[in-house]
């Protein structure tokens, strides 16, 4: 086999090394009773590299990816620059572990000190750690952070965090002692009576997400200080892209971040790797989950980096760590890190300026056609909600005969929304495609 | 080199009464094991301890040691200099590095520590 | 190396954006805006590529050094999976698409590798369902202590403890804990598996179940496994298999064979997709089929007409635990590898990991001491405790393999063994790596014997020596707060 470069004689005076003359690798096992042996073992037979490529094209050919994207829901299809996938192809970083040696691994503690410090930038927040799984994961991560440094174990959640996120967090807390209050989806403002409704002195954080899922923008400074009235944590999902002109988390006094880290320089994938990613202020530090690189100086006085605050975590902590992770998303907060350096400071600001006013010219658009409603009270950043005349399902199929990801239906997670459309655009979308959109919309409606 | 006028844990923390106020701190045998101390999580005043509860964690570089409250009664100080000088305790374990008080109403439970003496003999027995 | 933040320059920049097209303007209500930009780096795309290549040549991987790290199957990542899974056609499909009408026809192809992938898994463990959605080996961990959790509340079963071997890995009582379970330690016998004895004393009907990896983290196969499953079911408990270590037993044993009902497995370890520094790994869970309705949602199922579909509709099941598949694109790379080994490739993998670990044991154990030297499969562990009495620790030798160019093993853990040096030589190291890393620990142990004060200046050949950890843990600097070289740090 082409991956172990042993020869049959290799192999024998290995054996013989060891105490086999037979030459019969099998007794390499012969430790395990033959009672316990695999019943058995039916995989086909392997293939030439070249057989198993022609297999797997045939398989990638059975998708359709070439599709004009409106579809978003939180994982969006934003334009990741050539130099990200050329620099995470170096096989230095790709085929290294989890920097447990500092001295061989400066070029990945580095890069995740720089990643930390550029999230940290992005969100205003004094500390980030070295990735979560996803978003969803991060979410869940933070409440548990929460109930941690509070010892409270009530948690709200509001209607406007993503629907994937909020059933997640049902399957993880569910053999839990957490008192679980789900705020209902709404489409106003009331949200904020709602969650004081049941904010008290057993709460440990009321969860919220900006933009929301609906792509609502807000700002939660008040719902901070209620909540901080009350000795409450606010935790807030956010959009990075969105960061390049939305207010902060630290600006609304947030006290833990997390987010879906895709729209930084990570392919779509049918859905991973991602990347979660979580900051929070210092006092939190010390609780967080996940690896944390800090800075510090070698025997020569010269600024190296390691992996620090590690009691907080499995391999030393076991039981009483802050989480069960170990493997996290290092590759992909690599591109991230990447990306945030190639786009920049100024990047950033006009690819979410470029989002905000694409946006707004499909939203415009749209609200021309007839019997279609745009929700306009509430800004929006580069989603918006439109309701149909009718179920959008047909609407959808027909768009993507013509090549169209028109958009998601709500009705998917809400029952209320059954005539309601999830409407997504980013900086990829040129005016002709929005137009050409618009356009077959317009005709799967009415002609 | 095990101060006379403490009463000692097996888990090696130390207490000294002084009146109705225990002040506890863990042994320079408990501070040589864990090594350079990088953070102490101190309990908060006014909390209620129990004798044999985890009250405090000390933590190395890789290792984490809870702190056992030697006595009952509830928290009436804790060393806040160890907050930003975990080092204090490396340094100073039975001076400086002390970790909190106690007050004490009613029997502290003291009954079980160890004298100096009995202490060192409980080390020596540990060593072999 | 300067930080990319200290190469920063207003006014430069990294990617050439579209011009705006269109004419509208969207507006954001001052209160809703940030008030200071984010200070990403300005920085030209020439500086960030020589920025992050020469990060990368500050990096040990198993493509340019030996890395025999215990317990984490460092073997090689072939690169033909690489350029499978970096096809557009996987990664620009966006996971909504089979939610949208007819547009689950549209990913037919990503359906069905998930489904071909869950029936490879099945086979090569001996279990009837497999999931992929858990995205690391201790989120599948977590996933099927859920499974267990969930099983047992619908059987009205009240259990409260899982039992863990003290030599197991950290993530096994952590992911118990935080699925709700208390934990409770059994200790390992004179031959480095769970001690039978303490088992049976501490299993009974408050145990929901047993967590074990098998070989174990010693490299040692648990002989009583069928005795310690039987045990485990008569008292109402479900064994669990942790998979980190099934590159020692494919197509010699299968756990499901064993008695275990609910296994995860590592793809980053034993079918070679990269571990990236760290992640993203893949770690999906197979179960017995009486445990299937409790499987995660989305399932991949098979239509009548041959076409693959998504079911949501599992009333019992533990609910999302991923946002949607898994991690798509490892899943793809860990599909083609089986793919190209088939079954005498996963065989020879096997045998081959097992040989070299074999080979590696019988040519160091007279300079080190082996703690458990039964036989061992894919990795064995090392005692440093005689070079110890010199002054000498695990992590000095650690550090002077470092200096030779090999990654060391992994150290100090399982932790019932003294100055531990855990070693997993993979099957895809040749024999003339495998003899040379031999030289250099006889060397190193020579080094000890003669001149112990020599490993204080070990590596004296990478970018730091010996980094302060402790003055990391205490000053906290977690991210870079200055614009200029020096600051920070």
């Amino acid at each position: 086999m082409s991956y172990i470069p042993h020869s049959q004689k290799d192999r024998e005076e290995m054996l013989r090394e060891i105490g086999i003359s037979s030459g019969n690798m099998d007794e390499l096992f012969k430790g395990i009773p033959e009672d316990l042996r695999a019943r058995s073992f039916s995989i086909p037979s392997g293939r030439s590299e070249y057989e198993v490529m022609e297999h797997l094209k045939e398989l990638a050919d059975r998708n359709t990816t070439g599709l004009v994207n409106f579809v978003g829901g939180g994982f969006y299809d934003h334009y990741i620059p050539a130099a990200v996938d050329a620099l995470v192809s170096r096989s230095e970083f790709y085929t290294a572990y989890t920097p447990y040696q500092p001295e061989a691994s400066q070029g990945t503690l580095q890069a995740i000190y720089e990643y930390q410090s550029c999230i940290c930038r992005l969100t205003g927040m004094d500390v980030s750690n070295a990735s979560l799984y996803d978003g969803g994961t991060a979410l869940y991560e933070a409440a548990m952070l929460a109930i941690r440094a509070t010892g409270r174990n009530k948690i709200i959640m509001d209607g406007g965090v993503n629907p994937i996120y909020r059933k997640m967090m049902y399957s993880y807390t569910s053999n839990l002692n957490i008192e679980f209050v789900d705020i209902p989806v709404t489409r106003d403002r009331d949200y904020r009576e709602k969650i004081y409704a049941h904010l008290d002195a057993e709460t440990a954080a009321v969860i919220l997400q900006n933009p929301n899922f609906f792509g609502t923008i807000d700002d939660h400074t008040d719902i901070s200080e209620k909540c901080h009235e009350k000795g409450a944590l606010v935790i807030s999902s956010v959009y990075p892209i969105s960061l390049g002109i939305l207010k902060t988390p630290r600006e609304m006094d947030v006290d833990i971040t997390t987010g879906e880290g895709q729209s930084l320089g990570i392919p779509l994938s049918f859905g991973g790797p991602y990347l979660g990613f979580m900051a929070a202020k210092k006092e939190l530090a010390r609780k967080m989950p996940g690896r944390i690189v800090g800075a510090t100086r070698d025997a020569e006085g010269r600024r190296g980096f390691v992996l620090t605050l590690q009691t907080r975590e499995q391999h030393i902590r076991r039981e009483k760590a802050s989480s069960n992770i170990c493997s996290n998303e290092a590759l992909c907060a690599l591109r991230a890190l990447i990306y945030m350096s190639l786009i920049g400071k100024e990047g950033l600001k006009k690819v979410a300026r470029l989002c905000l006013d694409k946006t707004e010219y499909a939203r415009e658009r749209i609200s021309g056609i007839r019997d279609v409603e745009v929700k306009k009270e509430w800004p929006t950043f580069n989603e918006f909600v439109v309701k149909l005349p009718r179920n959008p399902n047909e609407v959808i199929g027909k768009l993507i005969n013509k090549g169209i990801a028109a958009g998601f239906p709500l009705g998917r997670y809400y029952s209320s929304m059954e005539d309601y459309l999830l409407i997504a655009v980013t900086e990829k979308r040129t005016k002709r495609d929005i137009a050409i959109f618009s356009d077959a919309l317009e005709a799967a409606l009415w002609s | 080199m095990i101060p006379e006028d403490l009463k000692y844990t097996r888990d090696h923390e130390w207490v000294k009464m002084e009146g109705g106020e225990a002040v506890i701190g863990i042994t320079e045998h408990a501070q040589k094991e864990l090594g350079d101390i990088t953070f102490v999580e101190l309990p908060e005043t006014g909390a209620d301890v129990s004798k044999g509860d985890g009250f405090a964690t000390i933590e190395s570089v890789k290792a984490a040691s809870d702190v056992y409250a030697p006595v009952s009664g509830k928290v009436s100080a804790v060393n806040e200099e160890l907050e930003s000088s975990p080092e204090l305790i490396n340094r100073y374990p039975y001076g400086q590095g002390w970790i909190c008080k106690i007050n004490v109403d009613g029997d502290p439970g003291a009954e079980g520590l160890m004298d100096a003496e009995a202490y060192a003999q409980f080390l020596e027995e540990n060593e072999q | 190396m300067e930080l990319i933040f200290e190469k920063s320059r207003d006014g430069r920049h990294g990617v050439k954006l579209p011009d705006k097209d269109v004419p509208a303007e969207g507006r954001v209500p001052a209160r809703l805006r940030r008030e200071k930009d984010a200070e990403l780096p300005s920085v030209s795309e020439p500086e960030v590529v020589r920025h992050f290549t020469n990060l990368s040549k500050m990096n040990f991987g198993v493509d340019s050094n030996f890395y025999p790290l215990g317990s984490c199957t460092m073997k090689y990542n072939p690169k033909f999976t690489e350029k499978i899974a970096s096809s557009e056609h996987f990664a620009d499909l966006h996971p909504l698409q089979p939610q949208l009408i007819m547009g689950g026809m549209l990913t037919q192809g990503a359906l069905e590798i998930i489904s071909n992938l869950e029936k490879l898994l099945c086979e090569i463990t001996g279990m009837d369902v497999f999931t992929t959605h858990p995205m690391a080996g201790a989120h599948g961990e977590l996933t099927g202590v859920m499974l267990m959790a969930a099983y047992h509340r619908h059987k009205g079963n009240a259990k409260k403890f899982i039992l863990i071997p003290d030599s197991g890995h950290g993530t096994n009582p952590a992911s118990a804990a935080i699925a709700g379970y208390r934990i409770k330690t059994v200790s390992s016998d004179s031959n480095g598996v769970m001690d039978l004895e303490e088992f049976r004393r501490k299993i009974d009907d408050e145990v929901a179940g047993v967590m074990l990896t098998c070989p174990n983290t010693l490299g040692v196969f648990n002989p009583h496994i069928s005795e310690i499953c039987d045990l485990t079911h008569e008292a109402g408990g479900l064994m669990y298999y942790d998979g980190a270590n099934l590159n020692a037993i494919m197509g010699k044993v299968r756990p499901g064979d064993l008695g275990f009902d609910i296994v995860h497995l590592n793809l980053h370890k034993t079918f070679a997709t990269p571990h990236g520094g760290g992640g993203p790994g893949a770690g999906p869970v197979g179960v017995k089929e009486y445990l299937e309705p409790f499987m995660p949602v989305s399932r991949v199922v098979r239509r009548k007409d041959g076409t693959f579909a998504l079911d949501y509709d599992k009333p019992l099941s533990v609910g999302y635990i991923s946002p949607f598949y898994g991690n798509f694109s490892v899943l793809v790379k860990a599909y083609a590898y089986i793919m190209l080994l088939g079954k005498e490739g996963l065989v020879e993998a096997s045998e081959n990991a097992v040989l070299n670990a074999n080979y590696l044991k019988e040519k160091l154990k007279k300079d080190y001491e082996i703690p458990y030297d039964s036989n061992c499969l894919h990795e064995f562990v090392v005692s440093a405790a005689k070079q110890a009495e010199k002054g000498v620790k695990a992590l000095d030798i650690a550090k002077a393999l470092i200096n030779e160019g090999i990654h060391p093993p992994t150290v100090y853990f399982p932790l019932i063994v003294k100055e531990a040096m855990m070693i997993e030589p993979t099957e895809t190291e040749s024999r003339e790596t495998l003899d040379s890393f031999v030289d250099i620990m006889k060397n190193i142990a020579r080094m000890a014997e003669r001149d112990p004060g020599k490993f204080a200046d070990f590596p004296a050949n990478m970018p730091v020596k010996r980094p302060d950890e402790v003055k990391a843990a205490r000053d906290m600097d977690l991210a870079f707060t200055g614009t200029e070289k020096g600051a920070g740090g």
